[in-house]
């Protein structure tokens, strides 16, 4: 018999976690989905945000969110200095598919071997005074470890959605991605405008690092568990749509959270796998897509 | 010339979001025929090929190839029931010597092999012209003779319909006259012709008949005298 | 190379293999040279798939792994003798290609890559909740009390190993002769093209999957009877995943001699860096090497020693 609070409880944790999610995909549903990148690299640049979050708190006692924005702008030029590689090796001559791929993936390796040799195998984690408190309302307890991440992920979406949608800069990313006419007549240089957008989109990580250490504990090679999340959220999320990205990343929160608290936690990593499949065998386009 | 109906094309509509790029266009191509389509930049003339070559698959109608409904088929089926055409935009195997293009038709469109295949490939460039570049990689063909290659890598595929999708951009007055005289040559082994083209002289030199396409929509069909007698052929070019 | 100097060729590596086998050496050197040649084995089937057809595949330890586990089930379930294992692990992880293939080939090239990415997280999340073949812990095998030939077991699986190279190799050899292969090719160059040339391109890519994945499987089956150990963490290693792509990448794509190439020397290398460095900077390296070769030499050292010798007809 299912319990009415286990229930409450699991959906509850299930959106709190989407929200991380959103986080930690947002960086994905802008290079897959707007720019057409495929950076399998991001997970583990979250897993660099996180590693920069424990550094931060470990020495100096800084809290993980305060490091958080304040690496952004590292993040960003790190997204801006990877873009300029991808673009002068592969993109420029059309050879993105098969080597871009393989190139990402090399990234991939080199900083999740580099964060092993710097920090070993062992589960690194932060502290703030307000992890391992809750909120109780009702019958339902709001970790804060969760209910931060997911306030944080919510406010990152907006502000990226406002970037898109309010901005010069936000609407040149849109029509990089649909419209090369319309961004001729805006007179913007697509190779600028890119480099922005993939520098923002790397910039996410930093944040979305200092989330997920806050969750929980992270090593280098937790990066691949999010590889398939990542994923299965953009394509769910109809690629590039920023509000579509939020909708599927707190589904698949709950969808995670209710198989963890009814089959066991170590399934839950494959629901995003099945996710994505079904995703990409019945809907490609998306929930949204039209 | 027979009167039976090769292709037969019945209201097919495409569209892409929310923009119809093809809306309802019927038309019939007979056996045998030399039959120019025309019409402005973005008028659906790639659009309605694509469907009919099986790179789209139409959204509504039907298309019907000798006596088979083919609306659904793919496009490889498509080309082994002898259809073939080029690209405008060259899409050659790059990899490849342009030889081995000409033999990925050969071998899984008309079923040849071997050194019989080989031999066919070689006299197909040898008639375009490309035969002293039989052994060079594609992708380092100049943009000319990586035209002349889609058509003869069309030709491979042994078609009894060859789609021409605009092969004569861009080619100087000599050339296109070479090419139209293939085109010729072939249409009289029997082979039925589609010609897609910018170029008005070659167009309304080689076809017997002529559609015109506008905005998705057929806006003409007829003899060269005809269209070129048309107000709404002209409206349509003036407009652009 | 022709078919025969091809067959000769072969015939010589599998007779050389058969007796160095033979010849009772440090058990050490057999233990290295499997797994040279276990790479040998993954590196060309990844090319069939990444080299010939131009699709990224993320999941060789998926695969490898699955070959092993299927061998694993075997013993525990029948003491299937290795033969068995073999024919078993690649036809499962035949089946495994086929299916994720079939599920994402449809659609754009990325998917397919993407979702192998994640095939092995789930695969390895599989294997660690399944009691029956050890979960995490891992399971211990008993070998055989005596191997077929040789008498010892790790000379035996070694010879095991040479063949199967030998296979693996003809096999891509085969394909990039044939009707496939130049079928393959043009699906890399341009699908679009391809499918409107007359070829299958959906049918070819699923061949492709299935035979990629085939070989993979084989190369994980006799993983159980050389190591006599199998833990989800050795088996779904993602130094499988980096090394069977970097191996083909640093080699050469287009021909079946590149990844033999990189397999030779990477593998090698690293069965010598492991003594000599940490496991860790082992991989950094190889890392770099294969960012390297990808931005700087595309082609790989077979195109590099293509454009030295000027034998390159472009």
């Amino acid at each position: 018999m299912v319990s009415l609070d286990l229930l409450l409880n699991a959906l509850a944790a299930g959106l709190l976690l989407g929200g991380f999610y959103a986080a930690v995909s947002l960086g994905i549903s802008m290079a897959f989905g707007l720019l057409d990148i495929v950076n399998i690299a991001h997970p583990v640049f979250v897993i660099l945000g996180s590693y920069a979050a424990y550094i931060m708190n470990a020495r100096f006692g800084f809290d993980p969110i305060l490091t958080g924005v304040l690496f952004t702008p590292v993040f960003y030029v790190l997204g801006v200095v990877l873009y300029r590689i991808y673009y002068a090796s592969f993109e420029r001559k059309g050879a993105e598919s098969l080597r871009g791929l393989v190139f990402f993936f090399g990234v991939l390796f080199i900083v999740e071997v580099s964060l092993l040799l710097a920090f070993g195998v062992d589960y690194r984690m932060v502290e703030a005074r307000y992890i391992g408190e809750s909120i109780h309302i009702g019958p339902v307890g709001l970790a804060y470890r969760l209910l931060v991440p997911f306030v944080v992920g919510v406010m990152l979406t907006g502000a990226l959605y406002w970037f898109l949608a309010r901005t010069f800069y936000g609407r040149a990313v849109q029509a990089v991605a649909q419209d090369a006419f319309a961004l001729r007549l805006m007179g913007a240089n697509p190779f600028k405008v890119k480099s922005i957008a993939f520098g923002l989109a790397i910039a996410t990580a930093a944040l979305a690092g200092a989330l997920l250490i806050m969750i929980g504990p992270v090593e280098p090679a937790l990066n691949r568990e999010y590889i398939g999340r990542v994923f299965a959220v953009a394509v769910l999320g109809g690629m590039g749509s920023i509000s579509g990205t939020l909708v599927a990343a707190l589904l698949l929160g709950v969808a995670e959270s209710l198989t963890a608290t009814f089959s066991g936690p170590s399934w839950s990593v494959a629901v995003s796998f099945a996710v994505l499949l079904l995703a990409l065998a019945v809907r490609p386009a998306g929930l949204f897509g039209r | 010339m027979s009167a039976e109906v090769f292709l037969d094309v019945q209201s097919v509509t495409k569209r892409f979001g929310g923009f119809a790029a093809l809306n309802g266009v019927s038309l019939s191509v007979r056996r045998g025929e030399r039959f120019g389509l025309i019409g402005p930049n973005g008028s659906g003339k790639t659009t309605l090929i694509n469907c009919v070559s099986g790179t789209l698959r139409a959204d509504g109608g039907r298309i019907v190839f000798g006596d088979q409904d083919i609306t659904t088929l793919p496009a490889h089926r498509r080309t082994r029931l002898g259809i073939a055409r080029s690209f405008q935009i060259p899409k050659p195997f790059m990899s490849m010597t342009v030889v081995d293009n000409l033999l990925i038709p050969l071998e899984y469109a008309a079923g040849g092999h071997g050194a019989a295949a080989m031999d066919e490939a070689m006299s197909i460039l040898r008639l375009m012209g490309l035969d002293a570049k039989a052994r060079v990689r594609s992708g380092a063909l100049t943009q000319i003779e990586m035209r002349k290659l889609e058509l003869a890598r069309a030709m491979a595929a042994r078609p009894k319909l060859l789609v021409s999708d605009e092969a004569m951009a861009g080619l100087s007055s000599n050339e296109v006259d070479d090419i139209l005289a293939i085109l010729f040559r072939l249409n009289e082994t029997g082979i039925t012709v589609i010609m897609i083209e910018h170029i008005m002289r070659a167009v309304m030199r080689f076809s017997e008949r002529i559609a015109v396409l506008d905005a998705g929509e057929k806006i003409a069909e007829g003899g060269p005298d005809q269209i070129l007698a048309d107000k709404r052929v002209e409206k349509a070019y003036l407009g652009e | 190379m022709s078919g025969r100097a091809f067959a000769v060729a072969a015939v010589v590596v599998i007779a050389g293999g058969l007796l160095v086998a033979g010849l009772g050496l440090n058990q050490y050197y057999y233990f290295a040279a499997y797994v040279v040649l276990q790479y040998v084995v993954l590196a060309t089937a990844w090319n069939i798939l990444g080299g010939y057809t131009g699709y990224v595949n993320f999941g060789t330890p998926a695969f490898f792994a699955l070959g092993a586990y299927t061998a694993v089930v075997l013993i525990k379930w029948l003491k299937a003798p290795l033969l068995a294992q073999l024919v078993a692990g690649a036809v499962v992880a035949g089946l495994l290609g086929l299916a994720i293939g079939y599920l994402t080939l449809r659609l754009r090239g990325v998917f397919f890559s993407i979702a192998t990415l994640a095939l092995t997280v789930v695969l390895q999340t599989m294997f660690v909740n399944w009691e029956y073949t050890g979960g995490a812990r891992g399971i211990s095998l008993a070998r055989p009390a005596t191997a077929p030939f040789y008498g010892s077991y790790v000379q035996f699986v070694f010879a095991v190993m040479v063949i199967l190279a030998v296979l693996a190799v003809a096999t891509a050899w085969c394909i990039e002769r044939s009707w496939i292969g130049r079928g393959f090719a043009a699906i890399r160059d341009n699908e679009e093209a391809a499918e409107c040339m007359g070829v299958p391109t959906l049918r070819l890519k699923l061949l492709a999957t299935t035979v990629s994945g085939m070989l993979m499987g084989l190369a994980g089956a006799p993983f159980p009877f050389y190591i006599t150990f199998v833990e989800p963490a050795s088996v779904f290693d993602l130094n499988y995943a980096v090394n069977s792509l970097a191996m083909p990448m640093i080699g050469g794509t287009t021909t079946w001699v590149g990844p033999v190439i990189g397999a030779v020397l990477l593998g090698s290398a690293q069965q010598i860096a492991t003594v000599t460095i940490s496991s860790e900077l082992n991989l950094l390296l190889v890392g770099v090497i294969l960012v390297a070769f990808v931005i700087l030499a595309p082609e790989g050292i077979v195109g590099l020693v293509r454009r030295l010798s000027r034998r390159d007809p472009a």
